[in-house]
Order: C-alpha cells, then sequence, then structure tokens
C-alpha cells in the first residue's frame, strides 16, 4: 500500500465534493425544467417538445439544432480531412515545422471570440460572395476555435504511435500515401480521431458568440430567441444537449475501449 | 525449435524462388545539413546475394540501406535494381521487402493480414492473398499463430511475421536495418540462422545491415564495412578476418590486437618472434593479432611478459587481455581451465600464423 496515497475517507470527500460540483447545477436545472407554472411539479413543460401548440415557438430551436449539427459535420471533416493530414504531414516530413505548429494551433484558445469575429467579419464578406451566406459557412470558423482541442487529442495519438516506422514499413509493401492514411495511420490513431471529433461537436454545439456576432441562427442562438417567449425550453434543451454530448462519449469511449482491448 | 520447412510443391513462395536481382549502388553522396554522412559509396551486389553491411553507430550503413529502398534520396549517384535505374522511383514502386529495427508490424491488422497487406496493395484478391500470406507464414513457421494481433507475439515471432509479409510479394531485393537487434541472444541467433536458410531457399538478394560483427560473419556471402560514409573493405568473411585491409577493419571484425613489428618482405618480427605475413610487407608495421594466435607461454618460450588486466569467461573459452611491459593491449583466447586472475604476471608468445599487416602509419 502506497503510504502516500490519500486514504479511502479522503478520497471519498474529494469524490462526492467533485461529483457534487457537477451534479448540483445539472440537479437544479433539471428540477427548474419540473416547474410547473401553475405551481407545484410535473412534466407539463416536457410535453411542450411534443405538443402541437407550442411547435412555432420550438422552430427556432430546431432549425438551429439541424444548422449545428451540420455544422459539426463539416466541422468534423475539417479536422479530419485537413488537421489530422497535416500534422501526420508535419510529424513524419517537417518536423522542425512542429513547435511553429503548434504555436499556431494553440493560438485561438487565447483570443477571445469577440476578437476572433472581428478578423473574421471581412473574411465572412467575402465568403458570402463566393459561397453564399448559409450557416455551414461558419465551420471555417469552429475549424478555427476547436484547432487547439483537436490539435491536443490528435497529437497525443501521435506521440503514442511509432508513426515513422509504420508508415515506412507500408511504403516498402507498395503502397502510396493515401492507403498509407487510411489504411495504416488513421486506425492506429483513432482513439485520438475519435477524441478531436467529440470535442469538436461538442464546441460547435455549445458554440454562441461567433454565430451570434456573424448573424447566423445555430443552436445556442436559438435558446437565446424561445428563452424569451418561454424560460424552460431552453433549460430542457440544454439538459439534452448535454446527454447527447454524455452518449457521443459513452459510444467513443467503448470504442476506444473495444480497440485497446483488441490491442491487449 | 522451428518447425521444417514446407515442401516446394506445397507452397507458392518456394515455388517461385527466383535467381535474384543484381543490385548497383554507384557513387551515393548523402548529407543531412551540410554533414556528408555518405562519401560516394560504390557497391555490386551479385543476383542472389547476401551482403552485410557492418559498421559501428554513425558509419552511415543505414542511411545506405535507406538509400537503397527509397527512404532517404541521395544528392548525387545512382541506384541500380536488375540493371535499371530507380533512383527517382519512389519506395513504394521499387518492389523491395524490408524488415525494420523496431516492431513495423501494423497492430490493428491480425497476423495474416499484415502479411497479406502487400499482395493486396499488388491487387492480389482477399482470398489469394490470404493463402499466399499463409504459405509464407509456414516459411517462417507461424502459421498457427495468422489470426492473433501483433501484441500476442513475442519479439522474435513479430520479427518473423515480418520477414515472412516483406518476403510474401517476392520482391527484387530484402532489406534487413538491424532486425535482430531487439532480441535476446538466443533468439538472435536463432533468427539470424532462419533469414539465411531461407534466403538460401529463395535465392533472394539481400542486405543485411548490422553492428554485430559475429552476426555479419555468420551469414554473409560478402560483408562490406563501413566507417565514417565509406566501405573500408568489402569481402569474404573468411577474407575480412584473415587480411583486413585497414585498422579499423581489422579493430572491427573479430577483435585483433594491434602491436608493433618490423616487416623483411613475407615476415614479420613481433616481440623477438618471427612469423610469416600475409601480404608482403617491409619496414615498421601495425600487426593484426587474433586472440587464438597469441598463447600463454612459460620460462623461455615466453616471447614478452605483461600483467592480466582482465579476463572474461565464455563457455568453451576464455579471453584475457594482457598489458604487455611496452604498454600493448593483448588478448589471448585459452581453454576455460586456465583462470588468471587480475594483476597477475605472465609471459605470452605468438602462434606461427600468417598475421595481417600495415605500414605504420
Amino acid at each position: 500500500m502506497n503510504s502516500l496515497a490519500p486514504s479511502r475517507l479522503t478520497r471519498w470527500i474529494i469524490g462526492i465534493l467533485v461529483g457534487a460540483f457537477f451534479a448540483i447545477p445539472l440537479i437544479a436545472t433539471f428540477l427548474y425544467t419540473l416547474r410547473d407554472p401553475k405551481g407545484g411539479m410535473s412534466l407539463v413543460n416536457w410535453h411542450k417538445l411534443i405538443d402541437p401548440a407550442f411547435a412555432s415557438t420550438l422552430q427556432p430551436i430546431w432549425t438551429g439544432l439541424g444548422n449545428s449539427l451540420v455544422l459539426a459535420v463539416v466541422t468534423v471533416v475539417i479536422v479530419l480531412v485537413l488537421l489530422a493530414p497535416t500534422m501526420i504531414l508535419v510529424h513524419l516530413r517537417f518536423p522542425k515545422l512542429r513547435p511553429v505548429f503548434e504555436f499556431l494551433a494553440l493560438l485561438p484558445i487565447s483570443i477571445p471570440a469577440i476578437v476572433l469575429v472581428v478578423g473574421l467579419s471581412p473574411i465572412y464578406l467575402q465568403i458570402a460572395r463566393t459561397l453564399g451566406t448559409g450557416t455551414w459557412t461558419l465551420a471555417f470558423a469552429y475549424g478555427i476555435t476547436v484547432l487547439p482541442f483537436a490539435y491536443r487529442a490528435i497529437q497525443a495519438s501521435i506521440d503514442a504511435a511509432d508513426l515513422r516506422t509504420l508508415s515506412e514499413a507500408a511504403r516498402t509493401l507498395g503502397a502510396g500515401w493515401p492507403t498509407v492514411v487510411i489504411k495504416v495511420l488513421a486506425p492506429n490513431l483513432r482513439q485520438g480521431l475519435l477524441a478531436a471529433s467529440l470535442i469538436s461537436v461538442a464546441v460547435v454545439l455549445g458554440e454562441f458568440t461567433i454565430a451570434s456576432l456573424l448573424n447566423r441562427q445555430v443552436f445556442q442562438t436559438a435558446m437565446v430567441v424561445v428563452r424569451n417567449q418561454d424560460p424552460y425550453l431552453p433549460a430542457i434543451f440544454t439538459l439534452l444537449a448535454l446527454l447527447l454530448v454524455f452518449v457521443l462519449l459513452l459510444i467513443i469511449g467503448r470504442a476506444a475501449r473495444g480497440h485497446r482491448k483488441a490491442r491487449s | 525449435m522451428t518447425a521444417p520447412l514446407p515442401r516446394t510443391q506445397d507452397n507458392a513462395l518456394l515455388a517461385d524462388a527466383g535467381e535474384g536481382t543484381a543490385v548497383q549502388l554507384q557513387g551515393i553522396v548523402k548529407s543531412y545539413s551540410g554533414n556528408t554522412v555518405l562519401h560516394g559509396v560504390d557497391l555490386d551486389i551479385a543476383p542472389g546475394e547476401f551482403v552485410s553491411l557492418l559498421g559501428p553507430s554513425g558509419c552511415g550503413k543505414t542511411t545506405l540501406l535507406r538509400v537503397l529502398a527509397g527512404l532517404e534520396g541521395s544528392d548525387s549517384g545512382a541506384v541500380m535494381l536488375g540493371g535499371k535505374d530507380v533512383s527517382r522511383i519512389p519506395t513504394n514502386k521499387r518492389d523491395i521487402g524490408m524488415v525494420f529495427q523496431s516492431y513495423s508490424l501494423f497492430p490493428h491488422l491480425r497476423v495474416v493480414e499484415n502479411t497479406a497487406f502487400g499482395l493486396r496493395r499488388r491487387g492480389v484478391g482477399k482470398a489469394d492473398a490470404a493463402k499466399r500470406a499463409l504459405d509464407a507464414l509456414a516459411l517462417v513457421g507461424l502459421q498457427e499463430h495468422a489470426d492473433k494481433f501483433p501484441h500476442q507475439l513475442s519479439g522474435g515471432q513479430q520479427q518473423r511475421v515480418a520477414l515472412a509479409r516483406a518476403l510474401v510479394t517476392e520482391p527484387k531485393v530484402l532489406l534487413l536495418d538491424e532486425p535482430l537487434s531487439a532480441l535476446d541472444a538466443k533468439v538472435r541467433v536463432q533468427l539470424r540462422d532462419e533469414i539465411r536458410r531461407i534466403q538460401l531457399r529463395l535465392g533472394i538478394t539481400t542486405v543485411f545491415v548490422t553492428h554485430d560483427q559475429e552476426e555479419a560473419l555468420a551469414v554473409s556471402d560478402r560483408i562490406a564495412v563501413m566507417s565514417a560514409g565509406r566501405i573500408e573493405q568489402i569481402g569474404s568473411p573468411e577474407e575480412l578476418y584473415g587480411a583486413p585491409a585497414t585498422a579499423s577493419v581489422a579493430a572491427f571484425v573479430g577483435l585483433s590486437s594491434v602491436v608493433g613489428g618490423t616487416a623483411d618482405g613475407a615476415s614479420v618480427e613481433v616481440w623477438g618472434q618471427t612469423i610469416p605475413l600475409q601480404t608482403p610487407a617491409t619496414g615498421p608495421v601495425d600487426v593484426y593479432l587474433r586472440p587464438e594466435n597469441v598463447v600463454f607461454a612459460e620460462g623461455a618460450d615466453a616471447s614478452v611478459r605483461g600483467t592480466v588486466e582482465e579476463s572474461t569467461f565464455l563457455g568453451s573459452m576464455r579471453r584475457t587481455v594482457v598489458r604487455t611491459e611496452a604498454g600493448e593491449r593483448v588478448t589471448v583466447q585459452h581453454a576455460p581451465g586456465i583462470r588468471p586472475s587480475f594483476g597477475d604476471a605472465v609471459g605470452i608468445a605468438l602462434l606461427a600464423e600468417p598475421v595481417a599487416a600495415r605500414p605504420r602509419a
């Protein structure tokens, strides 16, 4: 027994405190959604989700959620198709560029979203002229905001795998670079790629500032709109969004565990 | 004990065994950031030959192999496979097989999928590729492990699968980049012998990089000893051991002791003894003495006296280092029953065997 390890009681106290830190706001929000405007507790607010009378009230949320899901998909595609191969390229062919690339990738975390929008506004004028004003174009900005989180997740996997030897072995066996990346490297970076994808989805579903300032309707901006008409519905959707992310986390954890099991 | 090789008619790989491909490296120069690591290396390898690149760390042997594989470009020079210049052809189109120092099996693929990987890249159908992969695994005695993942195999088994994977595509040349260095001593010897046995059966031209002279001497048709980006000498193991061209070759191949002598044509005088030379020389020379050429001697039979500095038991023999009165360190190979202690005063003499000598610099 390691004498430096905390006692069982200390571990329980820490566990309860940390658990309470996360659980209390969620429980409070859930209880709030059960509050009946006529007094007492009921599921009347949850019933609004399927009540045709509230269909027009909920419409902005469904539109915003649809837009956010499209944005999440495009952002994940940007991470998987642009960021991940670039990181592999830097790791294998241009290792001296890694500090510069890491600095650039982590930079967005230190730039407030409002400042980012000021810089992005003129760029989005050009994007609107060439690609239109579709909400999906926000994914270019989100591709930048998720960079620091996606970078760390993928880099951890890259550092854990011997990509150089794997890629060289594959090339000596006749594989071209696309095959090397898709058939050999990506499966060995699966955990990092899954984590980066999940983080990207979570960031996109929770983003408000950029979408609001660039006048795009996404999940978070829609909730602000709906809150003015019904304060309970945004709370319900917040819980549902958290549940969605939790389920995604479980799926990714299970996939990663399955991968680890196969390897160990 | 490894499984016996399958019969030729049962094994597609053996049935297709060919004559091998000639390999030529012509004037290969390679630099990194202004630091030249290969200085115009020339090397001709005959079809089906097993050539080892031997040398200390940093001598350029792995870089030369990587240039041959196409994993590194050269600043100048040409790589020829079967008479065709492949210098500008990328690695994946050179038709080579390579086994790496570190375990290079794809962790997410089963053994049979790893082995079939190269065949699938060449458009071979899944079923045919699996059958040929099993043939290749049979060649290295691992067909019963086909459904395992790499982490379920020992290091030696993983390198044997890597060997099967490299051979299954019937490449023009097999490149081995210190494939045994991560293995323990017993497995290393087993796999070393297995590689040579399979290479002889398949007749494939093989280039083997190693820093272990014993490994190189045991399996090679010829050995190219490299030093500081150049090939110092290339020849059969017997030639290198018996007649090293330079001091560094003598030092690297076979534990030579270097002592001073005076040559007079066909013989040389060392410690007052006259012994024959392998190649004629005159004047002051450095004489390379093999441990087995030096013996302990008593009284008048001793040519020179010295003090024991260290003695190592090696199973069937013992090697003892003696510092002579002139300050030369000489290694003596002798029966294990003789057990000199540190500081013992001993006498030594030379057997009348031909020795190598080079003019003293």
